[in-house]
């Protein structure tokens, strides 16, 4: 297996054996077990990186081939930034998340195995080439953030705000998969690295355009970009550990990873371009507006994270407005800006991971999360304080720290929208608001450093507020580092993070890094940043005093209100209208199904146009014959009108008896004898069932409904007998018989073709059928079993017990004819039923025949001996007799595994016995064996199990 | 022949209907089994009848039936007959426990 395959599982593999890892060490922390998934993963990550010469490494590995779908994995530039995040900040937030959740309070066990799956499912959808396999993932990282989210799922924030990011993302990435459909008929292939090989090819195609729409839908969702952005704050239900993984670094930002990646593929269409920086901008300013109106300083983050990400989708949208090779003068500001906003999300998740921590972390120490309450911290916990300054300058864009070079180079890549836009007022907006939300971002970054940690200490707080454990405090300190770092000196990780990352956007692209640089002189960048640390410091000093911004604003349509209305919509809606057609009663339902069944059928045929009936051809009819069918019909008509319970159920066992014997004439003879020892069974079991209910009360049904009820059951009964007559007279293609009846001798040994297609050729079927069979008969068993509420007292008002006793478990036939017939008969039918099961193969017969042939048996001798006797005879649980029936079914399935051969096939060979002389032996025998003991346990179940009922 | 099966098929499959759409659970499982045979002699009847001898090798026919109904019914047959037994003891479980195998009145005494 190569090795980009083993680190893509190792993080599944990790998650599936972490509740057994942890049972071998039950006092260890579960975390430092989990632990071990994303640091193997960053050192293989490292190595291959180390060992690449920087070309793009593949691998694959077959999935479903017939389908054209396998594990094509490729890690290039950008996917290794991506997975190096991943592996990275994973490791710091679940050594986090050790000090964060107490083993003892907590269930980490499972928090570790969804993170786990989450990380997997986040590698998938970075390493994946495949399309189809890239959704696969993708979608496994919105329900595996479902599950973290949902984390404390007794609180019902938790679950509707898991919900909400389900419902949303798993929207989108619907709408996703649509688009990767149509651009995989547009591109005639599925693989990300084919598809941009012919992009020129795929922008003359009209399924271009609805394609690049849908995918856009499925980044939007998944990074929160406005109006989508509504699942995130509601997510901060989730521990915050989770937060400061999914949230900053790792799943919101799959929607702009796919972005990037699809971006030399889209390059320079409008819709593509447009779209992302206009929703980007939009949700930059949106984001940061109402980031400096919260005062939880998770939702704040929350909506830092919504602008940030917007940010960073507008400037991925402007870095795509050039296609590859364009003439335009303005060609190099593309490469600048898919550039900066490669910076600015390594930015982010390194001061945004570091801001989750630490609010984590005053949560934890102080109890609230509410700035309200909050300030003063700095005496109390003066590393945190340094920690998230650091993180807050950063994120305000604060020289000499890393936001200040991203947001530096977000100026200019506005600017140059600007310049390359001529003057028009659109490109004029781009600055505009880029700049306006750089000062929003500058005041809840003050917000957040300052309003938690400055000012005077608050009364209301418990003392022993202190700095925590160094568990909690090494991840943010690490990220902080890493924000103050990517400032100082870029050119750490610049070259070999970044470029390649870039390469992957823009293949020409120049070196974009080289001249990066805390002071490049004064330049109109540079006046627009002093500009917003002056704007940006006067709002924050003014900020709680001006108090229309603490007014909240009711909006008569806000996003989360349509949501929810929508959401409520939906339920109150299905509803009513499941309720205006359906009435609950089981009338109306299957009334339902057989006008749809008529009514389809009609306009099938309608449709068709040339079905003809012929009448030409057809078997001739004997009077005999005729006769029969006119017994039979005249027996079904009865049934109807039968006044009696014992009546119409004698009336059924005719017609079922005319139908043996229709079976009988047409060459069935299978079908004859199970039909036959199924319809006497049946009977026995309808008797013994309703011979002692009431009589059958005339139905008290209006006319209209008898009338309603006879018009549905003769279209439907009209409708059958058309398909009948079509299906004969018009044969549009060959049937698939003759394969049975040339190979059946040939392939599987055996001459009763029925028999052979049974359990050789369709054995699965059989397999399943049998296991039907078991469900029914435990279904059964239980109904019987199960006393229900009030049952004891409406005893007596329906069948007497002492009646029920005498009738059944203690009756026996006083008929010394019957008794002494039956024991010999007894033996009769045992012979017969081993032989029809053993003969099966050959002659007519088979393991259903030959168990229903015994379990009659055992009801023959039950009806004379009754019950007790029988149980006396036969201790045998037959629960147990049909569960070991499926088992040797199952066996000789399996069995054809040690032969390298696939489930239930089939050996066959001939050996001289002694005493049986020239045989031959079939594991086919064996498996209807199976099926045999699986059948007598079924039936004796249900007929026991009744008689048990006292 | 055939036409006249089909006949039968429809007649079987009508009254069928029309005693699954009753009020009695009885009548309602009468009418399942009604509507089975149906479905079981259309199968035969699409396959053309008495062309050929039984499905069994030995016998040396010119030409033998289409094997194929005939097992997909032997499948059907075995499966309805589970089903039916559990539709049974359901009716008389139900009618054990609340005194009626009428749908309607059942349906008010779950709702009561």
């Amino acid at each position: 297996m190569p090795l980009l395959h083993v680190l893509l599982l190792l993080p599944f593999l990790l998650a599936a054996a972490l509740p057994w890892l942890s049972r071998l060490a039950p006092r260890l922390h579960a975390g430092w077990i989990a632990l071990a998934g994303p640091l193997l993963l960053l050192a293989g990550f490292l190595r291959l990186r180390t060992a690449g010469d920087g070309a793009p490494l593949s691998a694959s590995m077959p999935w479903m081939p017939s389908l054209g779908v396998n594990l094509e994995l490729r890690l290039d530039g950008l996917a290794m930034l991506f997975a190096l995040l991943i592996s990275g900040i994973g490791a710091l937030v679940v050594l986090y998340s050790i000090f964060y959740l107490d083993r003892r309070r907590e269930a980490v066990g499972r928090f570790y195995a969804c993170l786990l799956l989450f990380m997997g499912a986040m590698l998938g959808v970075v390493l994946s080439d495949h399309l189809i396999v890239l959704y696969g993932f993708w979608e496994l990282t919105s329900v595996s953030s479902f599950l973290l989210i949902a984390f404390w799922h007794r609180r019902q924030a938790s679950l509707d705000g898991a919900l909400k990011s389900l419902l949303v993302t798993g929207m989108g990435g619907l709408a996703m998969l649509a688009g990767f459909l149509l651009l995989g008929i547009a591109g005639d292939s599925l693989r990300v690295s084919e598809l941009i090989g012919s992009a020129e090819a795929l922008a003359a195609s009209p399924l271009l355009l609805p394609a690049m729409g849908l995918i856009l839908l499925g980044v939007f969702t998944k990074s929160a970009q406005f109006p989508f952005h509504i699942w995130l704050p509601d997510a901060m239900e989730a521990p915050t550990p989770v937060s400061a993984y999914l949230h900053s670094a790792t799943m919101v930002k799959a929607g702009l990873y796919l972005a990037a990646r699809l971006t030399p593929l889209f390059a320079g269409q409008q819709l593509w371009y447009g779209s992302l920086t206009a929703v980007g901008l939009a949700t930059l300013v949106y984001g940061s507006f109402r980031a400096i109106k919260q005062t939880d300083l998770k939702a704040l983050l929350a909506y830092s994270t919504i602008s940030q990400l917007g940010l960073v989708t507008a400037l991925i949208g402007l870095g795509s407005v050039y296609p590859a090779g364009s003439a335009s003068p303005y060609a190099a500001y593309g490469a600048a800006a898919a550039a900066a906003g490669l910076l600015h999300l390594l930015n982010h998740a390194a001061f945004k991971g570091a801001l989750f921590m630490t609010a984590g972390i005053v949560d934890h120490e102080t109890g609230t999360r509410d700035l309200r309450r909050l300030g003063g911290l700095i005496r109390f916990m003066p590393v945190t304080f340094a920690v998230s300054l650091a993180a807050s300058l950063s994120m305000a864009g604060v020289p000499p720290l890393g936001g200040f070079l991203s947001k530096e180079l977000f100026f200019g890549s506005a600017l140059n929208a600007y310049r390359a836009g001529e003057g028009s007022l659109a490109a004029l907006l781009v600055p505009a608001v880029a700049w306006t939300a750089s000062a929003f971002t500058f005041v809840y970054s003050g917000i957040f450093a300052w309003r938690t940690f400055g000012g005077p200490a608050r009364e209301t707080r418990e003392a022993a507020v202190h700095e925590p454990s160094w568990g909690l405090l090494a991840p943010p300190l690490v990220l902080a580092a890493a924000a103050l770092l990517l400032g100082l000196a870029p050119a750490l990780v610049a070259p070999g993070l970044l470029q390649p990352a870039l390469l992957s956007m823009h293949p020409a692209a120049p070196d974009a890094y080289g001249e990066l640089a805390l002071w490049h002189g004064v330049t109109p960048e540079l006046l627009l940043t002093a500009a917003v640390f002056a704007v940006g410091g006067l709002l924050l000093y003014a900020a709680p005093r001006w108090a229309p911004l603490h007014r909240t604003i009711r909006l008569p349509l806000s996003w989360n209100g349509m949501y929810e209305r929508l959401l409520r919509g939906l339920d109150a809606g299905s509803e009513k209208l499941t309720a205006a057609y359906m009435d609950g009663g089981m009338r109306r339902s299957a009334g339902y199904i057989f006008v749809v069944l008529a009514a389809f059928l009609a306009i099938a045929a309608a449709l068709a146009g040339d079905i003809s009936v012929v009448l030409s051809g057809m078997a001739p009819v004997t009077l005999f014959e005729g006769i029969a069918v006119l017994a039979l019909i005249a027996a079904t008509l009865a049934v109807p009108f039968a006044q009696s319970r014992m009546m119409a159920i004698i009336l059924t066992g005719t017609v079922g008896y005319m139908v043996v014997l229709f079976f009988v004439l047409f060459r069935a003879p299978d079908l004859a004898l199970t039909q036959m020892i199924v319809e006497t069974v049946s009977v026995t079991l309808f008797l013994l069932c309703f011979y002692h209910l009431p009589a059958l009360k005339r139905e008290r049904v209006a006319r209209r409904t008898k009338l309603a009820s006879g018009l549905i059951a003769g279209a439907a009964g009209l409708a059958m007998t058309l398909v009948a007559l079509g299906a004969l007279s018009d044969r549009k293609f060959g049937s698939i018989s003759d394969f049975y009846l040339r190979n059946s001798y040939e392939l599987a040994g055996g001459k009763n073709v029925v028999n052979v297609i049974l359990v050789d050729f369709r054995g699965f079927d059989t397999m399943l059928e049998i296991v039907v069979l078991g469900i029914a008969s435990y279904a059964i068993y239980a109904i019987i079993r199960l006393k229900w509420p009030g049952e004891a007292e409406e005893e007596g008002s329906g069948l007497r017990e002492s009646e029920f006793r005498l009738v059944y478990e203690d009756a026996r036939s006083n008929d010394v004819i019957l008794q002494t017939l039956a024991k010999v008969i007894l033996f009769l039918i045992l012979t017969f039923s081993l032989y029809l099961l053993f003969a099966g193969h050959h002659q007519p017969g088979g393991g259903f025949i030959g168990a229903l042939m015994t379990a009659s048996a055992l009801v023959l001798m039950s009806i004379a001996f009754g019950v007790r006797t029988i149980r006396k005879a036969l201790p045998v649980d037959f629960r147990i007799v049909s569960a070991c029936g499926i088992s040797l079914a199952l066996l000789t399935g399996i069995g054809s595994f040690a032969f390298g051969k696939p489930f239930l096939s089939h050996a066959f060979g001939y050996a001289q016995l002694p005493f049986f002389g020239q045989n031959e032996l079939a594991t086919a025998v064996l498996f209807d064996l199976g099926v045999y003991f699986t059948v007598v346990g079924i039936t004796m179940t249900i007929i026991l199990a009744i008689g048990r009922d006292k | 022949m055939e036409l006249l099966l089909a006949l039968a098929v429809g007649a079987l499959f009508g009254v069928g209907v029309y005693m699954i759409l009753a009020r009695s659970l009885l009548r309602v499982i009468l009418g399942l089994s009604l509507l089975t045979h149906s479905v079981h002699l259309l199968l035969l009847t699409m396959s053309g009848l008495k062309r050929g001898a039984a499905p069994l090798l030995g016998e040396h026919a010119e030409r033998y039936v289409d094997p194929l109904p005939q097992a997909l019914i032997l499948t059907s047959i075995v499966i309805s007959f589970g089903v039916t037994s559990l539709y049974f003891v359901l009716a008389y479980k139900a009618y054990k426990s609340i005194g009626t195998d009428d749908t309607e009145q059942l349906r008010r005494e779950a709702n009561d």
